[in-house]
């Protein structure tokens, strides 16, 4: 085995490695295919470049919040998808209310969910959002029975797409008109 | 009847016919638990769709209005109707803190409903929120990740082998190969009904053979030939092969039997 000596052969060696990852590859990951003979700004500068090779082909080299990834143009999802035609359960309101206040409130605790939505949160809702990797417990609030403290993981922003919780829609645009306290 | 009729109004006009319970009909009490997710979201209901004034309630027929459902509801589903339940508590207090006159010493007091309409108004945030989170483009759905095949293979380091180690392993040859030097006879034995099966396999394939053609002496050594002549004297007692000769010294040639 012999080291890469130039440019192209660095991108050849980060491009087989994120195609073949099948999950985001973080900036530590990638340093390690080069065993310490790479610098970080380095790095950058060629995924920046192996971007640009890929714009006119089929995928796309994309950052999410854990790293890199190489995924399939949204234009061509929608064929990718006839692949697969039964059509994915839909989440209830309960599950998407309660991972909305935990996505925009967070960290946040059981009580805290209860209080917003005025209705007793059911375990169940919480199992399937942990078992989507989607939340998980951060810590304890220091209130009497210490309950846990939830928020969402970088799995969730991975989902969907996003490098971080700043680029979730403003939480202000939900806004609705005022309820008029005099009618 | 709990508001009166000209309170209320849809599309500017007004509506007579009230449904009889508006609060929390049991009978209705089904469909109620599968379309509001809770008593916030029945009062943001009867507020945004409805125009009613729900914070101007007649506290006494409420009351007994949400007794009757929390008797039906401790049959069904029993933490809800507890929810339900303290949202009544809850706008009886603002209506009765309403009521009472306000001592001037305490004049700025917040509006009592000021909580209830700010956590309405939470709540509703959260509600759109969810159904965009709902919306927006997910991996496994909307996106795929390039996944391309590779075989993964561990970065195996070669095993550590001590001095000691490689006494033993060539002891172990050692007694090995005294136990094969045993069994000589056994491999002889083995080895002429391998050149009876090749000799067979020879004659059915070429037909007639010539005795001298089926030894091959640049190959195995004076061993070799003395099985392959077994094995032809073998399969010729056991009638597999038909051994000819016209004459004293000429060509001997063999050829598999067939039934007559």
């Amino acid at each position: 085995m012999r080291e890469p000596e130039n440019i192209t052969e660095m991108k050849q060696i980060l491009e087989a490695a994120l195609l073949t990852a099948g999950q985001p590859l973080g900036l530590d990951d990638l340093l390690k295919l080069f065993a310490g003979r790479m610098e970080r700004a380095t790095l950058r500068m060629l995924l920046d470049e192996l971007k640009q090779d890929w714009e006119d082909k089929t995928l796309e080299l994309v950052q999410v919040a854990t790293g890199y990834r190489f995924q399939a143009k949204p234009e061509l999802s929608a064929f990718i998808a006839r692949l697969n035609p039964e059509r994915q359960p839909k989440y209830s309101r309960a599950v998407m209310e309660t991972l909305a206040i935990i996505a925009y409130r967070q960290p946040v605790t059981r009580g805290d969910i209860e209080h917003i939505r005025g209705v007793t949160v059911n375990p169940n809702v919480m199992r399937q959002l942990i078992e989507r990797d989607w939340i998980d417990v951060v810590g304890q609030r220091e209130v009497p029975g210490r309950p846990s403290l939830y928020a969402t993981t970088k799995h969730f922003l991975d989902d969907l797409n996003l490098r971080s919780l700043a680029e979730l829609p403003p939480f202000e645009d939900f806004a609705q008109s005022e309820i008029p306290l005099d009618t | 009847m709990l508001i009166t009729t000209s309170d209320i109004k849809i599309n500017g006009e007004a509506l007579y016919e009230l449904p009889h319970d508006l609060y929390i009909p049991p009978d209705a009490l089904e469909v109620y638990l599968e379309s509001f997710e809770g008593p916030l979201d029945l009062l943001l209901y009867l507020i945004r769709k409805n125009n009613l004034d729900i914070l101007d309630i007649p506290m006494s027929k409420l009351t007994m209005q949400y007794m009757q459902y929390v008797e039906k509801m401790k049959a069904i589903k029993l933490e809800l109707a507890a929810d339900y339940l303290l949202m009544s508590a809850m706008l009886i207090e603002i209506k009765s803190r309403m009521l009472l006159p306000k001592p001037e010493a305490i004049e700025d007091e917040d509006d009592p409903r000021a909580e209830l309409v700010r956590r309405l108004m939470e709540y509703e945030a959260i509600k759109l929120a969810a159904q965009k989170l709902d919306d927006m483009p997910k991996v496994g759905e909307q996106f795929q990740v390039a996944d391309a095949y590779y075989q993964h293979i561990a970065d195996i380091k070669p095993p550590e082998v001590s001095v000691d180690e490689l006494v033993e392993a060539w002891r172990n040859v050692l007694k090995r190969a005294k136990l094969t030097s045993h069994h000589k006879l056994g491999r002889a034995e083995l080895s002429v009904r391998e050149h009876m099966s090749s000799v067979l396999r020879r004659l059915q394939t070429d037909g007639m053979c010539e005795f001298s053609q089926l030894f091959d002496l640049n190959e195995g050594g004076l061993a070799k030939l003395v099985v392959n002549f077994l094995a032809i004297l073998e399969l010729a007692k056991e009638g597999l092969i038909k051994i000819t000769q016209q004459a004293a010294f000429s060509t001997i040639y063999l050829q598999v039997s067939h039934a007559e």
